[in-house]
């Protein structure tokens, strides 16, 4: 008995002279002077993300594949500025806990310069405490939620990128002023944060106009249909239908519209405006006439074929991302979002993390394969979103056709 | 006498790495351990219940999910001091489980295992449920601990830190447990129902109490699960995560105390590495190595010692009957 007691006192001693040494190497800033932060070099720049390769979500694997193109692309050109980008991603499974592991693996084992377009509204606000903590930027993240945006002054560190929902319900309401001033409109949402900020934004944006709400019906992400809700919906006297559904329910929305032979103006969100996901399982047919929302070039419309910037975008997606599907919008996504991160190491007045941070807080580009008239613009904290014009959409035939023009959100 | 010596010295020198580790790898592997402490706690619990016990439970992921957001509710709508959420995770999932145990108990092995599986299918949605609690699908975050500023020490060793001083209490205490005349009747239970009853053991009582008790363990662990993480949402307790725990209590070695966490290890490093290898091939790649693992070594990591003594001497070392009998898990008859 008395060796225990006596091993339990070395132990206790042991850990006591190292913990009094401590970690000399926190936080790697200790090498002083140099002036710049870890994961940059005058040739190289190292970028992190995380993404669902596997799980639900594992569709949105194409955004990388877009990514990693562009990213190609830039790289055979010569890079940004001379420094040629290594973009490292894992995979999450959709899962803010993993997503947190790999966001300290980037950070910490990896030493990547930022973490980009890293996936999910819940993944991201899982590591944005720490991202800011430990001041790694954390830019243009893959999620519409508006809080990206609104929260500049705590989150100094973290912004979102694509328009977020609000912007995208408040050109809903933009386009039912100027085409249906009276619509009574039912609305059928996600009972989430998306779903949320989205039908909460619609209600704020009809405010002062004649324009109501007269029936909302939610469903949980989990419920196998949305027949129950479409039939309450569709027997409430509204002549408009605003569908804030992910893929999955989208595609269940149309159908049952048409089952019930409810003919309203269908509006759908750009979240499941996708022919590929939602349309082409629906039916065409009974996609027709749909009202939906954009702000990047539709890689599978034939209007885009002779415009060099959907031809570079194909050009480089299939040298690069052989296996990615080029008439997946998610591709076109993660390829503009990567040609913004490009502009703004570029912009960079030196090659620190604050740097970046001011770069991209002070932005005013034209990104060519995002819509005419759509330019991503920053100011500093008072204007924290990256893209706030989308233009109307209509399902004809085949294809989506643009409506008017882009519409700037008020935000 | 001299093997009992060879397990003193053997513990004390996994201690001595243990204390030494923060010190010696950088903030994400340290991050690493501290899960690995975690899910040892959750996969003891569990051994306690199947291995020790021999019913099965597929559905302790939701025990540890409890503790997590009762941890996590507890710091950040009752600003509870951290430490305090231990117990009171443990308490919670000890009354659940007993709660939980007294019908289900009725049930024996394979019956018991799905009705633990229902309540693992069941969980991350009610989580989503009680959305106004919960925060749904968003998640919780919560404010971490952090290192007190006479230790010395970064955030991450003393997290490393207080979760090893609480996985070593919780060591101890099923040690302990199951040592004494505690662990002799809940044995007794595994290995014949009707001996244990003619001796004296009360089998419904016995059961349900082993049952609370895993329960309480999955609870602690998944409190300390949100300090080291500052952060739950209802998609980290899937299926898969209850899995993860009956996959380490059987790599590690059914009814050893060290079985939990050799397993704890398994569960934490070869899913990473198995990703890093190639992306798409992540899950055929870890379950290839169960597979290979339980072919080589079916008595899991803990009875390598064993497997190589025989190999070395040629023969079987005389604690071979009293440790083959748990392996089997369910006992004959039972399902």
């Amino acid at each position: 008995m008395k060796r225990t007691v006596w091993l339990a006192l070395l132990l206790a001693m042991a850990a006591l002279t190292f913990a009094a040494c401590g970690r000399d190497d926190d936080d790697g800033d200790g090498g002083g002077g140099g002036g710049s932060d870890p994961g940059i070099t005058d040739d190289s720049i190292k970028l992190g993300g995380s993404y669902p390769f596997s799980g639900p979500a594992s569709a949105y694997r194409s955004i990388e594949q877009g990514a990693q193109a562009y990213f190609s692309l830039v790289n055979s050109k010569g890079g940004a500025d001379g420094r040629k980008i290594d973009f490292v991603t894992l995979d999450d499974g959709y899962e803010p806990a993993k997503a947190v592991q790999n966001a300290r693996r980037l950070i910490q084992e990896e030493q990547v310069f930022a973490l980009f377009n890293t996936l999910g509204t819940a993944n991201n606000v899982a590591i944005w405490d720490y991202a800011n903590k430990q001041e790694v930027p954390q830019v243009y993240v893959a999620t519409g939620a508006s809080l990206w945006g609104s929260d500049v002054a705590a989150h100094p560190w973290t912004t979102g990128w694509q328009p977020d929902y609000v912007t995208e319900s408040q050109v809903y309401a933009d386009y039912l002023e100027n085409e249906k001033p009276n619509a009574k409109v039912a609305v059928l949402y996600q009972n989430d944060a998306f779903g949320e900020d989205l039908l909460n934004g619609f209600k704020e944006a009809i405010k002062g106009t004649d324009i109501q709400v007269v029936a909302d019906e939610s469903y949980e992400v989990t419920d196998p249909t949305v027949g129950s809700q479409m039939s309450k919906l569709a027997s409430s006297d509204a002549d408009t239908f605003l569908d804030i559904t992910t893929p999955k329910f989208g595609a269940q929305a149309i159908v049952a519209a048409d089952k019930l032979g409810w003919k309203v103006v269908h509006i759908i969100n750009n979240v499941s405006a996708s022919k590929l996901l939602v349309l082409q399982p629906a039916g065409l047919d009974k996609a027709q006439g749909l009202i939906s929302t954009a702000y990047f070039k539709d890689p599978a419309s034939q209007d885009w074929d002779d415009d060099a910037s959907m031809k570079e975008f194909k050009d480089g997606l299939a040298k690069y991302e052989p296996r990615a599907n080029p008439e997946d919008p998610n591709c076109v996504f993660g390829w503009a979002a990567a040609s913004t991160m490009v502009e703004a190491l570029k912009g960079m007045k030196e090659p620190t993390r604050a740097a970046l941070m001011d770069a991209v807080r002070n932005m005013d580009v034209e990104i060519p394969i995002l819509l005419p008239g759509i330019d991503v613009k920053t100011s500093g904290e008072e204007d924290g979103y990256p893209i706030e014009a989308m233009q109307i959409q209509r399902f004809q035939g085949e294809n989506w056709k643009l409506q008017g023009d882009v519409i700037q959100a008020p935000h | 006498m001299t093997d009992r010596r060879l397990r003193i010295a053997l513990v004390c020198a996994v201690a001595l790495v243990a204390v030494l580790i923060p010190f010696l790898f950088g903030p994400y592997r340290v991050g690493q351990f501290t899960l690995v402490l975690i899910y040892a706690v959750a996969a003891l619990g569990l051994n306690l219940l199947v291995g020790y016990n021999g019913q099965i439970s597929l559905g302790h992921g939701a025990f540890f999910a409890l503790g997590a957001y009762t941890g996590a509710l507890l710091i950040e709508k009752a600003d509870m001091p951290y430490l305090a959420t231990l117990p009171a995770a443990g308490a919670l999932c000890f009354v659940a489980g007993y709660l939980f145990g007294v019908p289900a108990l009725r049930l024996r092995g394979l019956y018991l295992a799905l009705v633990t599986l229902g309540l693992a299918i069941a969980m991350p949605q009610l989580i989503k449920r009680f959305d106004d609690l919960t925060e749904g699908t968003q998640g919780l975050t919560v404010e971490q601990p952090v290192a007190p500023s006479w230790t010395g020490l970064a955030d991450d060793q003393f997290l490393y830190l207080l979760s090893l001083a609480a996985a070593a209490v919780m060591f101890l205490a099923a040690w302990n447990l199951m040592r004494g005349p505690i662990g002799r009747s809940v044995k007794a239970v595994r290995d014949g129902e009707i001996p244990a009853s003619t001796i004296g053991v009360d089998l419904a009582a016995t059961k349900t109490r082993v049952f609370a008790l895993s329960a309480a363990y999955a609870g602690v662990a998944g409190a300390l699960y949100v300090l080291a993480l500052g952060f739950v949402a209802p998609e980290a307790f899937t299926l898969t995560i209850s899995f993860a725990f009956l996959a380490a209590i059987v790599v590690g070695g059914l009814a050893t105390i060290s079985g939990a966490l050799l397993g704890a290890l398994f569960i934490e490093f070869v899913p990473v590495y198995a990703s890093d290898v190639n992306d798409a091939l992540t899950g055929v790649i870890y379950g290839g190595v169960l597979i290979a693992f339980m072919w080589v070594l079916p008595e899991g990591a803990a009875g390598l010692p064993r497997r190589l003594r025989e190999l070395v001497l040629g023969r079987r070392s005389p604690r071979e009957e009293t440790l083959k009998a748990p392996v089997r898990g369910v006992p004959a008859g039972k399902a």
